[in-house]
């Protein structure tokens, strides 16, 4: 399997063909329609990540090491921008998630997607990814402070 | 500085623009379609240059100075107070309290009208189309005093429900809180009756001007509001000011909302005297380059004309409702007989914020989510809307630009 920062550098290569922010945003809403990104029953307040405008909707497991995160949005553009960063974060070791420096958003021009003041619920999903890859890591590490 | 202004001739929505040197300014390639005023307008170059002025000549701390300057600063400062209280028709200048916005005028009013008022068993009275900022203060005043909120229901249509709010005014009501124009829906309230008939009652009423000021003429005489509240950085002046005006009989019946220099008479350790009206509400150092900026402020909208801008703006908005309304899918929500310039809308299959980002991406400033209205959205049952705001400087082609806008963001989506 590829390295999170291998996938963030080919998704850098895939938006570097695009030639203005209509192409872009174009691929970000198929990205968004394609995906059927989380079971309607984790579709629940329980997995509600708050934003101001759109909602986010956010669940993890931990697969054989890996953890496997599945979200939803009930905005469009922000649907497929968690698509794109759980192709990036996906699959991946607590450690790794946890390490993760996400420079390819900045890279292909959606870094204003999270900007705390966007509301939008992508700032405050990210660090729920963190927080579970922090709790699936102290559950493989056995620690328990 | 270019040359004659735009106040000096007859209404120009293209001389008007020349004025507002942001609206020169591009954005994602395209020109800048600013369509968020009644969350913010623009600023006149006679408020820039007031502004400027004061601090490059004028500034020194006001009221106690002995010396020269500090007077030409007091003097500034309470000219401007003088022409606010001339512009909304104040009985008296020391009815004009100067604030740092809406916001804080109405944080005032609940917070020391409800500590010297309200006691267990009393109800503040507002409506379902407030403004958060004309919510919270006042449950956060019921929670110290056991007063209760009641609110005023809205119809579908964004209008109050007249019927019931004179049915709750017979309620143990000791004032009535409400907008003069609702930021998120357009709809004009009837002030006027609306406080005569709270006065039928012995109740007062507070008024939150924030978005009727800028937009058409107003006189707190006429409409006899006890209170009114409405900011600066609204009606083309700068941020960080705003005003509060009060009765007299009111206002001198209630204790000091901040402690500090300015609004005190004498300060012993065992006790502390307050300064009369209106500085009594006015503790601390006060935005002195605010007021100056606030009085050019006025000056330009009298200059330009508030029925002027009044008229410019209702053809904009009958002419704005017209091409939204030719967009299939297309719900505005707020669609009240005496409408203010706003256009707040929701487009089936769509979300709001997925509009913005794309509208954006066009160079059109819009804003999208719930506008510090959630109790609205909750009633229409919609995550947020678009809103599109007008201004003096708005132009019919910036609303053709909306609508193709609109559009394109749709066919994006769908």
């Amino acid at each position: 399997m590829e390295s999170i920062n291998e996938i963030q550098d080919a998704i850098i290569d895939e938006f570097s063909f695009f030639g203005d922010w209509m192409e872009k945003y174009e691929y970000i809403i198929e990205l968004g329609k394609d995906l059927p990104l989380i079971d309607a029953q984790y579709k629940t307040e329980d997995y509600l990540v708050r934003g101001c405008q759109s909602k986010v909707w956010l669940h993890a497991s931990l697969e054989d090491g890996k953890v496997i995160f599945k979200a939803d949005s009930d905005a469009i553009i922000t649907k497929g921008i968690i698509g794109l960063l759980i192709r990036v974060l996906s699959g991946h070791s607590p450690q790794d998630i946890l390490d993760a420096d996400l420079y390819f958003l900045d890279k292909i021009g959606l870094k204003e997607h999270l900007s705390p003041t966007r509301a939008n619920g992508l700032v405050s999903m990210l660090k729920q990814m963190k927080l579970y890859a922090l709790a699936f890591q102290k559950q493989l590490t056995g620690k328990n402070d | 500085m270019s040359g004659k202004l735009a106040t000096t001739g007859v209404f120009d929505v293209k001389a008007v623009r020349k004025d507002f040197p942001i609206l020169q300014r591009e954005m994602n390639g395209q020109p800048l379609c600013f369509l968020d005023t009644a969350a913010s307008s623009q600023k006149p170059l006679p408020v820039l240059q007031a502004m400027d002025n004061y601090y490059r000549l004028h500034h020194a701390n006001v009221h106690r100075g002995v010396y020269r300057l500090s007077q030409e600063a007091t003097d500034m400062f309470e000219t401007a107070r003088k022409a606010v209280q001339q512009f909304i028709g104040a009985g008296h200048e020391q009815e004009i309290v100067f604030t740092r916005g809406t916001t804080e005028s109405i944080n005032l009013v609940a917070s020391s009208f409800g500590r010297a008022f309200l006691r267990p068993g009393d109800e503040v009275l507002i409506t379902w189309m407030e403004h958060h900022a004309n919510i919270v203060p006042w449950q956060l005043i019921c929670e110290q005093t056991g007063a209760a909120i009641r609110v005023v229901p809205i119809t579908d249509t964004g209008e109050l429900d007249l019927e019931a709010l004179e049915q709750y005014l017979k309620g143990p009501v000791k004032i009535l809180a409400l907008t003069q124009v609702s930021n998120t829906l357009g709809t004009i309230n009837p002030i006027r009756k609306i406080v005569a008939l709270a006065h039928e009652h012995g109740i007062p009423v507070l008024v939150d001007g924030a978005q009727a000021v800028p937009h058409s003429p107003v006189n707190v005489s006429e409409l006899d509001a006890d209170f009114y509240a409405f900011s600066g950085h609204k009606m083309y002046g700068p941020t960080g000011i705003g005003i509060l005006f009060g009765k007299t009989e009111w206002l001198e019946k209630m204790p000091p909302y901040h402690g500090g220099g300015e609004m005190i008479s004498r300060v012993t350790f065992e006790k502390t005297t307050y300064n009369e009206l209106p500085f009594k509400f006015e503790a601390g150092t006060p935005d002195i380059a605010g007021s100056v900026g606030l009085h050019a402020a006025i000056e330009y909208l009298q200059g330009i004309g508030l029925e002027n801008i009044a008229e410019h703006e209702h053809e904009l908005l009958n002419y704005g409702t017209e091409l939204l309304c030719e967009i299939p899918g297309l719900r505005l929500i707020g669609t009240a007989a005496n409408k203010a310039g706003v256009l707040s809308f929701v487009v089936e299959g769509t979300h709001p914020y997925d509009l913005g980002t794309l509208l954006d991406k066009m160079g059109i400033a819009v804003r999208t989510g719930h506008h510090c209205t959630e109790p609205i959205m909750d009633r229409f049952g919609i995550p947020g809307t678009v809103r599109a705001s007008l201004g003096m400087y708005t132009t019919k082609e910036e609303l053709d630009r909306l609508a193709a806008g609109i559009k394109r963001a749709v066919n994006l989506l769908l």
